[in-house]
């Protein structure tokens, strides 16, 4: 099978670090903070790999949209696996509609049989980029994946919604994004991460690819959300109960 | 010109997450339409004509909305976008999957997952899990907006708006469905539950936690959930998630048992108005939260509590 997957990934903030937003309210504080791939992007990454380990797939690309920086995270997709990458450089702030153009134009010039990415990234929170890049494409679409089956030029998803599981088959091509539960991401060893260094990427300026990347919103400002402060430390059962029926009269 | 809130349903009965949409999109403005998209999805519109303030209902019914797949939904809004101002949808799994395809092919940002309306143009949605607020603005003709069912209360009954026929665009026929299994559970749903009776690792193993939780639950009518620590040891299935990767909830009263409290659980439930939290670890984050905490075994504590209820 002649199936190439492009995999849209993202540098955020790590997921461990607790952000911290800035004195005047601009944004959140990201100097000298840990950056990594976006978790679910990982497990996107993971799937792609898995489907060309499978003999499903036969190439996997790696595409990601911003500034010089961003080559590192596609240099960690290379190390789980993808067999190129593709930087599609720009520093204007990127917003997803404008994300979902750029990628169309890869779309354009890679013509994948299929798109896996993370349903949302970490710090925007958005989960836009997916849906939005499927119906530029006219494509259809299997959002917050936990299990994917090719085959017979189909996509059979199980797809996590609110209440339990939906299994759809769409069409190819298509996108899917991912739910925790697809896989469980592997880690690079180091002869991959040095293999990952000698692996073809490159980039693109994203003026030349003709696309409106304006922000359509503008942020006003960013703050902290209200603290909820600590309450009391109950002794035992009873008074938990009594607190419950007569403090906070919950129950 | 007004405002269109597309109605989360099952053909019979509106989901509540509906109500909540639509008391975003009164904040918004005074004429607010409700479009039911479905298949024999005339008692769901019913529903949505006597809710307080709808102006009035707009049905498509055809077989290819039975399942509400976004790319023919999709398809359906942006034909019928026109002459709205705002287009809103629920944030919850339904609303999430179709909304940003409405606002790709209308060439417009969507604003996802908005807690609060400043004004006409301009609202706050939390970012990094939460743990900051973003107010933003849109410069686009028309707003496209997820909203996070939660910061917003329900509108009730007491409507009586006129019900009118949409018609459906052609079936793009690129999905079908294969199954579904969704939870059969007595109790209430987890995102719209009074009180929440969750679980964490510290119940061990998903016996325990049936064993431990589900009288407790039962006594409080609650809905029960689980912190991602627990369903990753697979405890419960995913679907009882609280966290930022999980749903996002904020009952009457939410108990959290034998869960520690990392960021990301906090996340998803910190917003609940009354935390209740029971943890042998005094020095667990979840207390940090908490309005009542109480130190102690929880295999000894929980069933007392249950007793005593």
């Amino acid at each position: 099978m002649s199936l190439k997957i492009l995999v849209p990934i993202k540098r955020v903030v790590d997921y461990n670090v607790k952000v911290r937003v800035k004195a005047d309210n601009s944004g959140v504080d990201l100097a000298n903070v840990k950056m990594s791939m976006n978790p679910f992007d990982e497990i996107a990454v993971e799937e792609a790999v898995r489907l060309k380990e499978a003999g499903v797939a036969a190439e996997v690309v790696a595409v990601t949209c911003g500034v010089t920086a961003c080559q590192e995270t596609l240099r960690a997709a290379m190390a789980m696996g993808a067999d190129r990458a593709i930087l599609v450089e720009t520093d204007v702030e990127l917003q997803p509609l404008a994300v979902a153009k750029l990628l169309k134009a890869v779309c354009e010039k890679e013509q994948p049989g299929l798109v896996v990415c993370g349903k949302q990234a970490i710090d925007d929170d958005a989960n836009q980029t997916g849906q939005m890049l499927a119906a530029l494409q006219g494509w259809p679409q299997a959002t917050f994946a936990s299990k994917v089956v090719i085959a017979d030029s189909k996509a059979t998803v199980t797809r996590e919604v609110d209440g339990g599981l939906e299994t759809i088959a769409v069409t190819l091509p298509a996108v899917i994004s991912t739910d925790l539960r697809l896989n469980e991401p592997r880690y690079a060893t180091l002869p991959n991460i040095m293999k990952a260094k000698k692996k073809p990427l490159d980039v693109l300026a994203a003026a030349s690819l003709g696309v409106d990347i304006a922000p359509r919103l503008a942020t006003r400002s960013v703050n902290e959300p209200p603290k909820r402060s600590a309450g009391i430390r109950v002794g035992d059962v009873a008074q938990l109960v009594d607190k419950l029926k007569n403090e906070a009269k919950v129950i | 010109m007004s405002i269109l809130v597309i109605a989360e349903h099952d053909n019979a009965t509106l989901k509540a997450s509906t109500r909540n949409t639509l008391t975003a999109a009164l904040k918004l403005g005074s004429t607010v339409e409700v479009l039911v998209a479905g298949h024999n999805c005339q008692a769901a519109a019913q529903a949505a004509a006597v809710l307080a303030g709808v102006a009035k209902v707009k049905v498509a019914d055809a077989a290819s909305l039975a399942e509400g797949f976004a790319e023919n939904l999709a398809a359906l809004v942006v034909s019928m976008a026109a002459g709205y101002t705002h287009i809103l949808a629920p944030a919850t799994t339904y609303g999430k999957n179709f909304l940003p395809r409405v606002a790709a092919l209308l060439d417009v940002a969507q604003i996802s997952e908005i807690s609060a309306v400043v004004d006409a143009n301009t609202f706050i949605r939390p970012i990094y899990a939460g743990n900051a607020l973003a107010t933003v603005e849109s410069s686009d003709g028309v707003k496209v907006i997820t909203v996070r069912t939660t910061a917003f209360d329900a509108a009730t009954d007491g409507g009586s708006a006129g019900i009118e026929s949409v018609g459906a665009p052609a079936d793009l026929g690129c999905t079908s469905l294969v199954g579904r299994e969704l939870s059969v559970s007595e109790r209430p749903e987890l995102g719209a539950a009074k009180v929440i009776v969750s679980g964490g690792r510290g119940l061990g193993n998903g016996d325990n936690y049936q064993q431990v939780l589900a009288p407790l639950a039962d006594k409080l009518g609650a809905a029960l959930g689980a912190s991602r620590a627990a369903v990753d040891a697979g405890f419960v299935p995913n679907d009882y998630q609280v966290g930022q990767t999980g749903k996002v909830v904020a009952p009457q009263l939410y108990i959290a048992i034998g869960i520690s409290g990392a960021i990301q659980h906090l996340a998803g439930m910190k917003d609940s108005k009354v935390i209740v939290a029971i943890n042998k670890d005094a020095d667990a984050p979840i207390f940090q939260v908490a309005d009542y905490g109480l130190v102690g075994d929880l295999f000894e504590v929980v069933p007392q509590l249950t007793a005593a209820l």
